[in-house]
This record gives structure tokens, C-alpha cells and sequence, in this order.
């Protein structure tokens, strides 16, 4: 056992360099950059818009997973709330309620599913995969039975408004507006998954709370001694994992136009290999909300990018598991040095240093 | 006036009797080293006092204040503070944001609370440095040696000018030097004024730094001597039973 090895404290530029989310974001600026260059039809300011659109949703539930993930748990129903918050939405729009009574009471509902996550979890002690497990059942099942079966598209007079909320974008090209062609005109899901990752990453960096989160997820046991409030903020992460998926829910609600209960269906796996791709670590106490953005958007843009290469859609799924590994590949630790630095330290013996 | 003061305790847990009317002192700067054998009650006689759970009987009264504790929160408004067998520190963050978890300092008006870092820094490098611990404030607590973690453990203490400190096993499973180190911390509180409890099998690092000893067996206190009045030899017996105490 070493005794006090003075080990040098790390700068801000070796900080960033054993981060996963730098490694992620520097691949996706080389997939995009490669790409553009081999496929004109790939850097457009229309499939930006396209991707960024497509991703935002992912982006918007994968904060909120990172936050569960932190504290060392797994939120599996996230897809499922989804599917109940459009119905229920859904349903009091076509019964004619203003839209924001319809928004209000979907978000409840799924935040209560949340709160129901939460309870089992942090003041019962289950685990979080069994609780979050049975949410997904039921609150698919819920959707279904709400729904009828049926999907509802005959909204009320408020329908036009939920339709722009959804399909509203900026800044807007046309002859009367002053952004030029180049700069692609982002949906409002890309712009509300950028303020909502502008909060959680101030939060995560600059208050107590986020402290609090982390310290469960790196010893609870230990959070809990130095007079934490583990259970309350453990309840706290699994509500504001429901709140993003409502919000998401809600956002497509409008895009889309009508509401059908398989809504979300599987995407709580797509949004967990996301958050980990950006950094977040499943045993707990790693995450960021840049990770979380860029983890989504990697998956996206893979998604794209093989598309438009025009290679099979069936071969998605096996260059998504690849990327998964090898993200987390990159950002493992080992023996304090990424695994990246070690495989470098091996390649060019003695130049660090 | 004794800092701490256990009168007449009892604790039991369903039928197991854990404390059988348990009564001692500790005084300011004093350092007192508790020994038993595992199961004797050492570490129910450290959660009773940190307020984990109210004894069924007796009292603990700190610094001439009866009190009852529910809470650990509650125990350490009073100026008890605990450095546990794990030490109780979270991998993930720094060595400063361990000091103060729980704690944290804040600046700015509600509801932007935001964390004071640089506060917290500084003021964790000062309890460093009053430990005369080479550990620093912004290193990641994975990253450290058994002693540095236990100067972490043990700046958080001194945080709050706490009166008395409970050390559980501070020096198990870690490596000489290290318990050199520690010794000297619990020296430095010591000189602080600060009351120590020493919980430790180690009977080296006892006589090392401890004033006075109490034994425990199966729940009772066998023997409260001046360490300078008695021997290893003697503890042994008095912990293994081949002695009988008072």
C-alpha cells in the first residue's frame, strides 16, 4: 500500500481529457464532419433540423434518467409514462378542455407515476429496476385501457394551439424573417431539451442538491450518516424522470397531432443507452447534463448517418450495441487513467510527462 | 464539568441485552479508549451517544444537559461528532465536498442558493493544515491512502468545534505509517480540547494515545483505569474475561 503518494492534482485540460463525454463529442464531431463531406444531402440545415428534432425527446427524458441514474438506480418506465401522459392528454383534449388544462393534468399524471416510482423506492427500499419495471407494465396498460384502444386524434377547439407548440420552430426562414438559409430552423423539442439542460447542469454544478444526489449515489450509506435527506431526494430524481418524460410526451403530443398509446414504447432503453454513452455511470454517482445531450444526439445521428449512407435499417441495432460498449470502453478507469490514456501510455512509451 | 457523561445505560434489542447499565465520563481533551471484545458493545455504546437510537434506560448528558437522541442530526447539534468504521465518505467527491457534505455553504439570495466552492476549499485546506495532513481539498476521495482518508473523516469533525469525537476502529486496516498519522490526529484534537472516544481493538494504538481505558464484556463495563496504572497484559485479561473487574 502506498502511503501519501504525491499524486499531482489534475488540471482543467486533464479533466476534460478523461472525460467520456469530450471522447463522445469529439467522435460525434468526426462522424458529422465525415458525413457532411461524403454525403451532401447529410449536412443540410434540413436534416439538421430533422435530426436535432428527432433526437431533442431523447435528449429532454435523458436528463431526467441521468438524475436517476446518479443516485444509483434505473428508471425502466419512462417509454410507458410517456404513453399514459399523451393519452390522458390526449383524452381531455378531444372532451374539449383548453389545451393547458389537458398539458396539466397529463404532466400530473405522469409526474404521480413518478411520485409512485419514488415512494417504493426510496421510503420502501425496493429496487428500482423491479419497481420501475412494474410502472412500465402498468402504465402501458393504463394507456390502452384510457385510450380504448383507440387513437385519438379528434381534439377540441384548442387543437390548432397543441399542434403549434409541437411544430413550432426558430428561427424561421421565409422572405419576411432574417435568418439565412444555412442555419437550420430548430423545433421547439430541441429548444426546450436546451433549457432544460442548461438547468439541470446548473443545478448539478452549483447547488447543494446535486451535491446531495451525488453523494447517494457514491455512498448512501454515508450520505445518509452526514444528514443527507437520501429518501427525499431519492423520491425527488424519480418524479423529475416523469416530469421530463411528460414533457416530452407533450411536445410530440403536438407534433404529431394525435395521441396513440404505444407512445414511447421501448424508448426507456434507447434513453438509458444514452445516458450512458454520455457518462453516466449505472453503479451510481456519475453523470452530467451535457453527457446526457450529447449521448442522445450520438445515437441519433448514427441512426441518421447509416440511413443515409443507405445501409440496411436492420443493421442499426448492432452499430448502436458497438457504440454503447465502446463508449463506455473509453471512459472506463483504470488504475485511475482512462483506458484511452493507457493505451496510449502503451503506444508511445515515456512521451507524457 | 465532564463533556460527556453516561449514566446508568441500558440498551437491549429484543431479548439480547447490548449495554447493561453503563455509566462513565469523558472530559475535555481527554482521550478515552473504549476495548472490548467483538459483541462486548463497543459499537452500541457509539451509536447510542451519536443519537442512532435512545438507550431503553439511563441518560446521556453532554456538558451538564440531559438529551435524547433520535437522530444523528440531533447528536451532532450538540457537538458529538462520529468518524465511522468506513468513514462514511462518498468515492466520487472531493475531499472538500466530503467536509462539508451535509453542510454545505452557500452564497446568494432564495431561492439561487448556489454553492460557495472556493469557501468550502479554503476552509478544508485550513483544517487540513491544522491536522498537518498532506491532504488536499480538490483530489477525489477515491484516489486516496487509508490515512488521508481518515484526515478527511476527521476535518469534518472539526468543522463544527465539535466537543466530542467518537472514533470507531480508526486505525484498523490501514497501514503503519498511516496509524502513526491517525495517532497524531486524535493527538492534535486531543490538544484542541476536543473529547475523544477511541473505539479499537488495537491495544498498541490505545495505550499510544488514550488517558484512561474502560473495558467492556457482554455488555457491562468491567474496568475504568488511568492507562498509566495498567498494562496490555492486564487489559487482555480484563477483555477475555481471565481477569474479573469491578
Amino acid at each position: 500500500m502506498s502511503d501519501f503518494v504525491a499524486t499531482k492534482e489534475k488540471t482543467a485540460l486533464q479533466h476534460i481529457f478523461s472525460s467520456q463525454p469530450f471522447w463522445v463529442t469529439i467522435a460525434l464531431i468526426a462522424l458529422v464532419t465525415l458525413m457532411t463531406t461524403m454525403e451532401p444531402s447529410f449536412g443540410t440545415s434540413e436534416n439538421a433540423a430533422n435530426v436535432t428534432r428527432n433526437f431533442a425527446p431523447f435528449g429532454i427524458m435523458a436528463l431526467g434518467t441521468t438524475v436517476v441514474i446518479i443516485t444509483g438506480g434505473i428508471d425502466l418506465s419512462v417509454g410507458s409514462i410517456m404513453g399514459l401522459v399523451v393519452i390522458v392528454a390526449g383524452l381531455f383534449l378531444t372532451w374539449h378542455y383548453p389545451w393547458y388544462i389537458a398539458f396539466a393534468v397529463g404532466l400530473f399524471s405522469g409526474m404521480a407515476c413518478g411520485a409512485v416510482n419514488g415512494f417504493f423506492v426510496a421510503y420502501i427500499g425496493m429496487p428500482s429496476f423491479v419497481v420501475t419495471l412494474g410502472m412500465l407494465s402498468a402504465a402501458r396498460s393504463l394507456a390502452v385501457v384510457f385510450s380504448a384502444n383507440q387513437m385519438l386524434y379528434q381534439f377540441g377547439p384548442d387543437a390548432p394551439i397543441v399542434k403549434a407548440i409541437g411544430q413550432a420552430k426558430w428561427p424561421l426562414h421565409g422572405p419576411q424573417d432574417w435568418a439565412p438559409h444555412w442555419i437550420p430552423e430548430l423545433s421547439s423539442q430541441f429548444w426546450t431539451m436546451v433549457v432544460l439542460a442548461l438547468i439541470v447542469g446548473f443545478v448539478f454544478n452549483f447547488t447543494a442538491w446535486a451535491r446531495h444526489l451525488f453523494a447517494i449515489g457514491g455512498n448512501e450509506e454515508a450520505a445518509r450518516l452526514t444528514g443527507v435527506p437520501v429518501d427525499w431526494i431519492k423520491f425527488e430524481a424519480y418524479v423529475f424522470s416523469a416530469f421530463t418524460a411528460s414533457v416530452a410526451s407533450l411536445l410530440l403530443l403536438g407534433y404529431n397531432g394525435s395521441a396513440i398509446n404505444a407512445m414511447g414504447q421501448g424508448y426507456e432503453l434507447r434513453v438509458i443507452a444514452a445516458t450512458v454513452i454520455g457518462g453516466a455511470s449505472l453503479m451510481g454517482g456519475a453523470g452530467t447534463a451535457f453527457g446526457a445531450i450529447i449521448g442522445s444526439a450520438f445515437l441519433e445521428v448514427i441512426r441518421n448517418a447509416l440511413l443515409m449512407a443507405g445501409i440496411d435499417s436492420n443493421w442499426q441495432g448492432a452499430f448502436v450495441g458497438a457504440f454503447i460498449v465502446l463508449a463506455v470502453l473509453l471512459g472506463m478507469q483504470a488504475g485511475g487513467k482512462s483506458i484511452l490514456a493507457a493505451w496510449l501510455a502503451v503506444l508511445m512509451p515515456k512521451k507524457s510527462r | 464539568m465532564p463533556v460527556l457523561e453516561v449514566r446508568h445505560v441500558s440498551k437491549n434489542f429484543g431479548a439480547i441485552q447490548a449495554l447493561t447499565d453503563i455509566s462513565f465520563q469523558v472530559e475535555r481533551g481527554e482521550v478515552v479508549g473504549l476495548m472490548g471484545d467483538n459483541g462486548a458493545g463497543k459499537s452500541t455504546i457509539v451509536k447510542t451517544v451519536a443519537g442512532n437510537f435512545p438507550p431503553n434506560d439511563g441518560e446521556i448528558v453532554v456538558d451538564g444537559e440531559v438529551c435524547h437522541f433520535h437522530k444523528p442530526i440531533q447528536a451532532r447539534a450538540k457537538g458529538i461528532e462520529v468518524v465511522y468504521q468506513d468513514l462514511a465518505l462518498a468515492d466520487n467527491l472531493t475531499a472538500a465536498e466530503n467536509v462539508f457534505l451535509g453542510r454545505e455553504i452557500k452564497k446568494g439570495i432564495w431561492p439561487i442558493r448556489v454553492l460557495d466552492k472556493q469557501a468550502m476549499i479554503d476552509r478544508s485546506a485550513g483544517l487540513f493544515k491544522e491536522l498537518k495532513s498532506e491532504t488536499r481539498p480538490r483530489d477525489l476521495v477515491r484516489k486516496m491512502s487509508g490515512g488521508q482518508r481518515q484526515a478527511v473523516a476527521i476535518a469534518r469533525t472539526r468543522l463544527s468545534n465539535a466537543k466530542l469525537v467518537l472514533m470507531d476502529e480508526p486505525t484498523a486496516a490501514i497501514s503503519v505509517r498511516q496509524v502513526a498519522e491517525v495517532l497524531e490526529l486524535i493527538r492534535r484534537l486531543k490538544a484542541q480540547g476536543v473529547g475523544v472516544m477511541l473505539i479499537s481493538h488495537r491495544m498498541p494504538d490505545v495505550f499510544a494515545v488514550a488517558d484512561r481505558i474502560i473495558v467492556l464484556r457482554r455488555g457491562s463495563k468491567v474496568a475504568d483505569k488511568q492507562a498509566d496504572n495498567t498494562s496490555p497484559e492486564e487489559i487482555t485479561g480484563l477483555i477475555t474475561g481471565a481477569i474479573r473487574g469491578e
